[in-house]
């Protein structure tokens, strides 16, 4: 069963127009990355889809169910862009109130489980206002896994993580999605989404803009040769060229140091769809 | 469990967690204190008073008209603690929580925000009642033990106060879904003070027999039920007294000129049936 299917969402907050008909689905086991300017409407579109904000029209299915539902919400797991456990909540307490609001047997098994998948069996028993915002989102993290969700929103999950953090979170996702988790994942860092994603959706003014797999979005744009004199460009090579232009520079005595296919970033592709250099 | 209870469970030990109970228990020894010495002064002056032993109110009038007014002076500071118990615990949990992000991964899950909402008044209300509760038994105790009198009525006034208690509660959960925090904190103890107000109103107009300011007086009960509920505890102390000590407790500042009645009492409940419809609604329209 589709992990999201959300159709013709709309959602307006008084004047200001969040989403403008937005139509976005997400298979099982896909990883799929939002990606927007601030107020694009990227987070609008995941508190649509757990149910936290009610669109103006159109509607959100998790699962099959309504995405305010019972039913929706059982499904999945959210991870919020702002959020806070209680400061005076361990770890192990706070998995242990969302196991018992999921409605989650699996126990001390699940909190070890996640707690060590997150990276913080060392810190079960700390106190949350004792953790470092790190912290905080790793435990956030654990929390939104929990009761096996089979649609996973990640609203900037790694926004507050050091590098060492975010590969453990790509690390993650892969390992989910190997799992036959859906996840949608909104994130201003796009050599993340690029790195991780199956398909990628560019939002703007609360429309898609562009959208489709990262290989498929940034298109082949030239070869980069290092020779003897400096860099030679050839804006409209392909990587068949690259043999012979090697051949013609050697041919007219140039030293060929390094050769490199140059692609459009996501970044490039997100900043076209946007209209901007 | 089910998720009310859950999330009653949840606020009860936040309460703990976040010494909540030993900042009211200090703040509490330290107005028991103050009161065993007012109670122990004001019996121990009861000779002096001009009305007294000589006077239109004799020697038992004036030991009923101390017991009944230290009596309304412990209940009066039992509810406002109690008020301010129960309302720090529920001003924030909704607009609050929602705008710390505490409330957001709570609400995602399956349960309802109906439940929710019933959780977290559950557990406000259950813990803002039983402190009332031990509050309202020592400000017995202390007056009996320094009177050597017990009021005639002991469980109608406690049952009142933990009414009175428990639709401040609600009041204030009502508030947390339409108001921020500081507006909500505000709103709810200028709606005390109304309501003090209303029952000073009321002592006033029945001394005078001002029909308009009583009538004022009742309109305001009616809309602030937790003030009918107070002084239908504190009216019950008063009918201890008799002749001139009854008038003269119900014109003091610790006395009450209305009695509740049934009629008044099933409006209380009605009223906190309306509180709660009108938080579901509003928060379950309520975007996060």
């Amino acid at each position: 069963m589709t992990a999201l299917v959300a159709t013709t969402l709309q959602k307006r907050y008084g004047s200001v127009v969040a989403l403008a008909g937005v139509d976005v689905i997400v298979a099982p086991g896909e990883l799929v990355g939002l990606i927007g300017a601030n107020g694009a409407g990227k987070s609008t579109l995941m508190k649509i889809a757990c149910g936290l904000v009610r669109p103006t029209a159109g509607e959100a299915m998790v699962c099959g169910a309504p995405a305010r539902s019972r039913e929706a919400r059982r499904s999945l797991g959210y991870l919020a862009e702002l959020f806070r456990f209680p400061g005076w909540a361990t770890a192990l307490e706070v998995l242990a109130l969302h196991q018992q609001l999921a409605g989650s047997s699996r126990g001390q098994a699940e909190r070890d489980e996640l707690l060590e998948l997150v990276g913080l069996a060392d810190a079960a028993g700390r106190r949350v206002e004792g953790m470092s915002k790190g912290m905080q989102q790793r435990l956030g993290l654990a929390q939104a896994l929990i009761g096996e969700p089979k649609l996973l929103l990640l609203d900037e999950p790694t926004s507050a993580l050091d590098p060492a953090g975010r590969r453990d979170v790509r690390t993650l996702l892969l390992g989910l999605r190997d799992r036959g988790i859906a996840v949608l994942l909104n994130s201003h860092l796009l050599g993340e989404l690029e790195r991780v994603c199956d398909r990628v959706i560019i939002l703007a003014h609360g429309r898609v803009v562009a959208g489709g797999r990262p290989e498929e979005l940034t298109r082949a744009g030239g070869v980069e040769i290092q020779t003897g004199e400096g860099v030679r460009r050839f804006p409209q090579a392909r990587r068949e060229d690259i043999p012979r232009l090697v051949s013609e520079l050697v041919t007219e005595g140039a030293d060929v140091y390094e050769v490199s296919l140059v692609r459009d970033t996501l970044e490039d592709v997100y900043l076209q769809a946007l209209g901007r250099e | 469990m089910i998720p009310t209870l859950i999330i009653a469970r949840h606020a009860v030990l936040e309460t703990v967690r976040r010494r909540v109970f030993v900042v009211a228990l200090v703040l509490t020894l330290l107005f028991l204190a103050l009161f065993t010495v007012a109670s122990a002064k004001a019996f121990a002056a009861q000779g002096t008073f001009q009305f007294g032993n000589n006077g239109p109110v004799g020697p038992a009038g004036i030991a009923s008209l101390t017991t009944v007014t230290l009596l309304g002076l412990g209940v009066f500071g039992s509810l406002f603690l109690a008020a301010v118990l129960g309302v720090f615990l529920t001003v924030g949990a909704v607009s609050g929580d929602a705008e710390r992000g505490l409330l957001q991964p709570l609400v995602v899950r399956p349960l309802g925000r109906r439940q929710f909402l019933l959780g977290r008044f559950a557990g406000a209300a259950s813990v803002s009642i039983a402190y009332v509760t031990v509050l309202y038994a020592a400000v017995l105790v202390i007056v009996h033990q320094a009177g050597g009198q017990w009021p005639h009525y002991i469980v109608g006034p406690a049952v009142a106060l933990m009414g009175a208690v428990t639709i401040l509660v609600a009041m204030s959960l009502l508030g947390s879904v339409f108001l921020s925090t500081l507006a909500d904190g505000i709103a709810m103890f200028m709606l005390y003070g109304a309501g003090l107000v209303s029952g000073l109103l009321a002592s006033i107009g029945a001394a005078l027999n001002a029909h308009t300011v009583q009538t004022i007086s009742h309109d305001i009960t009616i809309a602030l039920p937790f003030e009918g509920l107070y002084e239908a505890a504190v009216h019950t102390f008063a009918s201890n007294a008799a002749g001139l000590a009854r008038i003269a407790v119900n014109l003091g500042p610790f006395g009450a000129a209305q009695a509740g009645g049934t009629t008044f009492y099933l409006w209380a409940v009605v009223y906190l049936g309306l509180a709660a419809v009108a938080a579901s609604v509003g928060f379950e329209r309520c975007d996060l």
